[in-house]
Order: C-alpha cells, then sequence, then structure tokens
C-alpha cells in the first residue's frame, strides 16, 4: 500500500469511530463537529476572505498621533485608577454573562460568534489602543490598563478573548510604531463601528522557534517588499483584513509589516489547535505578497520588533492570569461540595494544600505581570520583568490548569466542566508568541 | 496607580543596608559559619551605628522596631516603615541571614515588645536585646499546646515549663516566654511574658549545632520556679476566648513578610552569584530569547529567577498591605510560603548550576544553601502557611481542616 493510501485508510477509520460515537450526540455536538472538520479538511490554503476591505485615508494625519504614556509614579501601588476599575467591572460582567455560556460551543464549533465580537468592540477594547484624536477613549496609553483587560477578559474564555482582541494587536501596533500615513491609512479603522478584522502573526511552525530569527522573509524588489513564508497560529486569519506579520529583512533583523487581506500570495489553511479554539487559529501562508515600501512599520527598528515581542508576552500573561484566576474561582466551590468518605474533600490537606498552591502561584503571576506592563509605561526597559513574568506563567499557569483537572478527578476530564478546556487553554501561556499586544 | 518599582526614597535606604551587608556582613560570613557559637563582636559597632541611624531618621531597623499599624489619617497611598523594613532586611540577609539574626537588640523579642507593650514596658525594656520563646520539645507549629504555665503568686507570675529553639537565647539581655495561664481554656490562656536573662529559675541547657545560620546562636532553656513581676506580662492579662489567640498571634502576622524578605535576600545572593559564575563561563541569559532557545543552565537561571520576582513581589504587597492599613493576613502567608520554598530551590539550584565549585566552602553558595532551609520552617512552616491559605480561601476552620 502506498504511504498516501494508507494516510487515506488512517483518515477514514479515524473519521468512521467519530461518526458512530455517541458521545457527539449527547453532548448535542455532532452538528458543530461535522462542520469543524469540513472547515478543517477542506481542503489546502484558501485565498483570505477578508479580501474585500479596502483601506483609504479618511483624513491625512501631519505627525503620528501617540498616546501619552502613564510616565513614572513615585509610589509603589497596587491600587488600580478609578478607570481601570470601571473597565473591569464592565469586562467582568461580559465575561461572566456573555463569554463563559459561550465557550464551550465556540471551542467545539472553532469560531467566535460575530455578535460576541461585536460586544467585544463595544466594550471599547480596540479603543484602548487609538489615540484620543483617532477616536480612541483612553487619555493615557496604558500596558497596565490592557493587562487588567485582558485578565477580566482570560476569567471568561482564553479562545474567545484572544478572537476578540486579535484586531486590537493590530491597533496597537499601529498606534505605538505606525508614522502619520500608515496611521491615516490603517489606524482610524479601528475607532469605527466596524472594525477591520486583523492579526499579529510572529509565530511560525519550528521547534525551538526564536521570534527574533523568523524564517518568513522580506526582500526588496524595487521600491516594494516581496514576502514568502508561513505563519503558525494565527487567529482568524482566515477572515483577516489586515495583518503585521514579522518577517526577516535583509538588514539582518526582523520587521513589522503591514499586510492587507486582499494582497495577492496571501492565503489561509485552518489550524485547530489544543486549546485557543474559539480563535479559529490558522496558517497564514506568505507567496510572494507584494507589499509597498511603506509597509514596513517603525522603519524597520530592531528595537520595536523586540518590543512588539516582549509586549506581546505580557499580553499573553495578563489572559493567563484570567484564566488562571477561573480555574481558582471554580475550584473552591467544588472542592466545597464534593463529599468523599463522608466530608467535602476541602477538609483535606492534600485537596486544600492545591488550592492554597494555585493561589499562591496565581498571585506571583499576576504581580510579575503587572510589574513588567507598569514598566512599559513608565518608558522603563522591560525585557527581563516580561521574560520573567513569561516564565512564571508559562511553568504555573499550565500546572494550575492541571490542577484545576486533577481537583475534579473525573469530572475534570469531561466537558461539563469548563476545567478540561482551561488545561488546554493554559498551555498556550508561555509558548505562543505575537498575536496579543499590550 | 499600579506602580510596581520601589519610590527613590527607599531605594536609597535599601542602598545603605546594601553597603552594610558587603562592608560588614559578608567580610566575615565564612569566619562565623565556621566558628559557630562565637559571639560575632563586629556587630557592636553596627547595632550602634544603625540605632543612631534609627533615631535620626535615616534608616529603619532591621524589624525589631515592630509593626504597630497607627492607622490612616494621612489621604493616599503610604510606602511606610513597613516597607521600608521588609527592604532593609531584603539587604541585610543579602549579605548573611546568620548575621542579622544576631543582631544586638534586633531579636524577635524586641519585635513583640514593640508591637504590644504598653508605655510603661517600652520604657522599662528599651535599648535591651530581647529574644523570643515559644517552641517547646512538643509544641512547634502547634503552638496552642504550649505546656510551660504561668501562675500569679501575689505581685510575681511562676513560670515552669522548656522552652526550646530559642534564637539568640544565649546572648539577649530578656528572654519573651510564651505560657498559658490555663492549660483548659486553650489559646486565649497562652500569653507572652518579659523574662531577663539573670532571672533565677531561667536555666540555660544547651546551644545547639545546627546545618545553617550558625552566626545565629539557638538557645535551650528550662524554667523552673522562675518568678518575674507581674507587669512583664506583655498585654492584657483577662483570658479572652473570644478574641483567643489574637494578641499573639498578632506578632506573627507582622513577621511573616519580614521573614519572606530575609528569604528573597537570601535568594538574590545566590542568583547574582551563580549569574556571574556562568558568565565567566561563558552562559548568560538572554531575556529578549525562549528560554528552550538558550543554554540549559541560562534557561534553568531565568526559572529560578522567576520565582525569586514572583517572591520578592509577594512581599512587597504584603508590607504595601499593611503600610496601607489593609488586612494582610492571606497575602502574608502567600509571601512566606512563596519565599521560604523559593529560596530553597534557589540555593540548591544555584549550587547545582555552580557545581564543584559552588559545593565547596570556596564559594558562599553552599553555605547560603544550608541557611536557606531555616527560612522554610521557622515564623511557621512552609505546610502552616499552605494551612492558613487554604482556611481563608476555603472559609475553613482549623477544626474542618486540621
Amino acid at each position: 500500500m502506498s504511504a498516501a493510501a494508507r494516510g487515506r485508510e488512517l483518515g477514514l477509520r479515524a473519521m468512521r469511530a467519530l461518526a458512530s460515537s455517541p458521545t457527539l450526540d449527547r453532548l448535542g455536538a455532532r452538528k458543530a463537529a461535522e462542520r469543524a472538520i469540513y472547515r478543517a479538511s477542506k481542503g489546502g490554503f484558501q485565498a483570505v476572505a477578508g479580501a474585500g476591505r479596502t483601506f483609504a485615508a479618511a483624513r491625512k494625519l501631519r505627525s503620528p498621533a501617540r498616546q501619552p504614556v502613564a510616565g513614572k509614579r513615585s509610589m509603589f501601588d497596587l491600587t488600580p485608577s478609578a478607570e481601570q476599575e470601571m473597565l473591569v467591572e464592565a469586562i467582568g460582567d461580559f465575561a461572566g454573562s456573555a463569554m463563559r455560556p459561550a465557550a464551550g460551543q465556540a471551542d467545539a464549533e472553532l469560531r467566535t460568534p460575530p455578535e460576541l465580537l461585536a460586544q467585544g468592540v463595544e466594550l471599547g477594547l480596540f479603543a484602548l489602543a487609538i489615540p484620543e484624536e483617532l477616536g480612541g477613549v483612553m487619555e493615557e496609553r496604558s500596558a497596565v490598563t490592557a493587562a487588567l483587560a485582558y485578565e477580566a477578559l482570560g476569567r471568561g474564555d482564553m479562545g474567545i478573548a484572544l478572537a476578540i482582541l486579535a484586531p486590537a494587536a493590530v491597533a496597537t501596533a499601529l498606534s505605538l510604531w505606525g508614522d502619520a500615513e500608515q496611521q491615516s491609512r490603517y489606524l482610524e479603522p479601528f475607532a469605527g463601528e466596524q472594525p477591520p478584522a486583523g492579526a499579529l502573526a510572529l509565530l511560525e511552525d519550528a521547534p525551538l522557534f526564536d521570534p527574533l530569527a523568523p524564517t518568513t522573509r522580506a526582500r526588496r524588489q524595487g521600491a516594494d517588499w516581496l514576502l514568502d513564508g508561513e505563519k503558525a497560529l494565527v487567529p482568524r486569519a482566515a477572515e483577516g483584513e489586515l495583518f503585521v506579520v514579522g518577517a526577516q529583512t535583509p538588514s539582518g533583523s526582523p520587521g513589522l509589516f503591514i499586510i492587507e487581506g486582499g494582497s495577492g500570495g496571501l492565503s489561509a489553511q485552518a489550524q485547530p489547535a489544543m486549546g485557543l479554539r474559539a480563535a479559529a487559529t490558522a496558517r497564514l501562508r506568505l507567496e510572494e505578497v507584494r507589499v509597498p515600501a511603506s509597509a514596513l512599520l517603525a522603519e524597520g527598528d530592531p528595537a520595536a520588533y523586540r518590543e512588539c515581542v516582549q509586549r506581546a508576552r505580557i499580553a499573553w500573561c495578563a489572559l493567563s492570569v484570567g484564566v488562571a484566576q477561573a480555574v481558582r474561582d471554580y475550584v473552591i466551590p467544588y472542592v466545597k461540595e464534593r463529599v468523599a468518605f463522608g466530608e467535602p474533600i476541602a477538609n483535606r490537606q492534600a485537596v486544600a494544600f492545591a488550592v492554597a498552591d494555585i493561589a499562591v502561584e496565581l498571585e506571583g503571576m499576576r504581580l510579575a505581570t503587572w510589574r513588567a506592563a507598569s514598566r512599559a509605561d513608565a518608558g522603563s526597559e522591560f525585557a527581563r520583568e516580561a521574560a520573567l513574568a513569561r516564565a512564571l506563567c508559562a511553568r504555573h499557569g499550565m500546572r494550575i490548569g492541571a490542577e484545576g483537572v486533577q481537583l475534579l478527578g473525573g469530572h475534570g476530564y469531561v466537558k461539563e466542566h469548563p476545567v478540561e478546556r482551561w488545561y488546554r487553554d493554559l498551555r498556550a501561556a508561555g509558548l505562543l508568541e505575537g498575536a496579543l499586544l499590550v | 496607580m499600579i506602580n510596581l518599582e520601589i519610590p527613590g526614597r527607599l531605594r536609597a535606604l535599601a542602598q545603605q543596608a546594601n553597603e552594610v551587608a558587603r562592608e560588614v556582613f559578608r567580610p566575615i560570613s565564612r569566619k562565623y559559619d565556621r566558628e559557630e557559637h562565637a559571639y560575632p563582636k563586629e556587630l557592636d559597632m553596627l547595632a550602634a551605628l544603625m540605632e543612631g541611624m534609627e533615631a535620626s531618621g535615616e534608616m529603619e531597623g532591621a524589624g525589631a522596631a515592630g509593626v504597630r499599624r497607627t492607622g490612616g489619617g494621612e489621604e493616599g497611598v503610604r510606602n511606610g516603615s513597613n516597607m521600608a523594613t521588609v527592604l532593609g532586611i531584603i539587604e541585610l540577609c543579602y549579605g548573611d541571614v546568620g548575621l542579622l539574626l544576631t543582631m544586638p537588640r534586633q531579636g524577635l523579642g524586641n519585635s513583640a515588645i514593640a508591637s504590644v507593650a504598653n508605655e510603661e514596658q517600652l520604657q522599662r525594656f528599651g535599648g535591651k536585646w530581647a529574644a523570643m520563646a515559644i517552641t517547646e520539645p512538643e509544641a512547634g507549629s502547634d503552638s496552642a499546646a504550649i505546656k510551660t504555665t504561668a501562675v500569679l503568686d501575689g505581685d510575681e507570675y511562676v513560670l515552669n515549663g522548656e522552652k526550646i529553639f530559642v534564637t539568640s537565647g544565649s546572648r539577649a539581655d530578656l528572654i519573651v516566654v510564651w505560657a498559658t495561664l490555663d492549660r483548659s481554656k486553650g489559646r486565649a490562656a497562652i500569653k507572652s511574658f518579659v523574662v531577663p536573662r539573670e532571672t533565677p529559675g531561667l536555666i540555660l541547657e544547651r546551644v545547639e549545632h545546627k546545618l545553617g545560620i550558625r552566626a545565629s546562636d539557638t538557645a535551650n532553656f528550662r524554667l523552673e520556679n522562675c518568678r518575674i513581676p507581674k507587669e512583664n506580662l506583655l498585654g492584657s492579662p483577662e483570658i479572652d476566648t473570644a478574641k483567643g489567640f489574637a494578641g499573639v498571634m498578632q506578632t506573627f502576622d507582622n513577621t511573616r513578610p519580614l521573614v519572606a524578605g530575609m528569604a528573597v535576600g537570601l535568594a538574590r545572593a545566590c542568583i547574582e552569584e551563580t549569574t556571574r559564575l556562568l558568565a565567566e563561563a561563558g552562559v548568560r541569559v538572554d531575556p529578549t530569547r525562549p528560554a528552550y532557545a538558550q543554554p540549559a543552565a541560562a534557561a534553568r537561571l531565568l526559572e529560578l529567577e522567576a520565582d525569586y520576582e514572583a517572591a520578592r513581589l509577594l512581599t512587597i504587597q504584603a508590607a504595601w498591605m499593611a503600610d496601607n492599613a489593609k488586612p494582610n493576613s492571606l497575602q502574608a502567608s502567600m509571601a512566606k510560603a512563596k519565599a521560604g520554598r523559593t529560596c530553597v530551590e534557589v540555593a540548591l539550584g544555584c549550587v547545582e548550576l555552580a557545581g564543584g565549585l559552588g559545593y565547596s566552602e570556596e564559594s558562599l553558595l553552599e553555605k547560603w544553601a544550608r541557611d536557606a532551609k531555616i527560612l522554610d520552617i521557622f515564623e511557621g512552616t512552609q505546610q502552616i502557611q499552605l494551612l492558613i491559605i487554604a482556611r481563608q480561601l476555603l472559609g475553613k476552620s482549623s477544626a474542618e481542616l486540621r
């Protein structure tokens, strides 16, 4: 039997097993699973669907609009501002009443319902990144505010949060590093009612992937850039209207390129993963994608690219802190109610200490994340702090996900409870690059 | 507004403590580790210097100033004496934990006196060195099981019992002894009594030989009809079962972040030394690159440093809450739990990274790894901290979650 025939047979066998599974029916997930399998397998790379949108500057900025940064503070302080508290409360309501109930289905269907995406926009999540003169809402640009907002979203669901926030990362990149022309054309639409779908694509499929050494390449052709390569696990890539893509430039360091969804040579293929499934992660392929010289952000400044990588890591930390908090809040009532050997399992040290450990490590993750974000806001170096926060969130976040399942035992392993999803989602923290920005 | 950097004023104070650590502690670190039970006489002058600076407001002490909650009045956020004290301790333990523990007049007993003594007692006991005697052969973390008794006889209390693990016990002027007024009344009957060292009936039995912190003496006492004036009882003599243990435990709430600070300082010493040694060997941590794309030693160091950072921030958080009159019992235990286990992990991990050099007495790493273990034990073991945290999170009483 040829390799291809063997592959086909294996695929068919797997499909047969899945098709006769009563579990799918019991969960009412058959349709969703069929759709997901169809979408994920209907073949190869498809042209990016967001190709219809065109970008034109409504007005010309003379100089790039930058939000003022918070600047250095004198006191050590862990108190959010009133503005931050209001935002977190509003997002918290949304996370509890809209995201959490939709999370299971979104995970199964590999997509986030458009209503939820729209509600996310209404909450002002994009506007966080946009300077006031371009229609934004916040007086100051603040990584801390973003981190607090992402943490609150993470409590709802990591996959849906990523789906909502993916375009915000593009807006943030334009806000931080775009010049007047780039901002006039691309940033202003994000303040409108129908912000573009988009994503920041840094990650590639490779073991030991280092975002500072991507294999995706940009080369000059006349005044234009030609880009070739493949980006991995790009949220909602199939519907993307505007991407920011990391690629190696001839200067020897990577740069960030603005690429419209309609560009020739750009295609996407569904790439479902262990978790974050509501974000419809996909491979983004670039085959001789031609963009003008003006597509390069920050004139290819290596410092801007590095900052982008680090801000993304802080954002992933913030999201994972929210998910870890969700685990903590879920297991506490569970272990108090669950009875074994005649008393609540919470009365056992083995269980109680596991809960205490979750709380301790979660608090450490949160403080380290806040510190990295607050240093970014103060204009201080934050590479080290971002790396430490990431190391904590990668290791302890993952462990908290695993303990969440463990504390529920067999019940944690089945989809009646969200802990198995959190287990899958929390593995993403400390592993993925890009896609989010604070 | 959220900001996790230390204000400049406190950084300057910490810098002074850091100089003490480098100039005074480090050079004699090894000597007093080898000469266990020898009194580090160099500290007398240092203590006088620090007290002078404290009095002039230039520097906060090593924790013995006590942690009185003065409460608000002032608008806005405070970075006050709790934070200053913790930062000072971090720096001094960056130098040497054992030497800090045996700083004259900076004992835990001093902290207890400063925290709960009345004005008359503050006057009478001021300027003395006070140790703390809680643990007994059969009552360690379980301090409510204390058997040492105090019986009022006329104007005096008569103390009988046995106390072990008394830090600075053989060097201090005063021993603050925990004893029960009535063993049938449980925790509420436990009170602390100030016993001057020369009191007849306070018998020094022996000084321990230890794994680490050898510069600090650890004494065992027997109390045999030891009589002290009744005015030496700290706090109220009433047995208030409703209030229970709160009085004596208040000291612990305040000292847990300080011990966490000791662990943080020791962990930083290990990390800095190992960073230096690895750099000499050509290995540097690059924070911008993924850990797995770096040498294993760099990745491991990054991991240890991350846990150190979490421990440090948890510790400062607990102090910040105390400064701002926020209840911090949960955060104080989190800080102690995380810092205690982290400093052991970091110290042992750094010995491993430094290899034979780290294991030999040529380097202080091996000493720090021995010193570290006590920090996950005294002032509430790891397990006790987890119990405190779990009970609070789960809303469990000590009867339900034992």
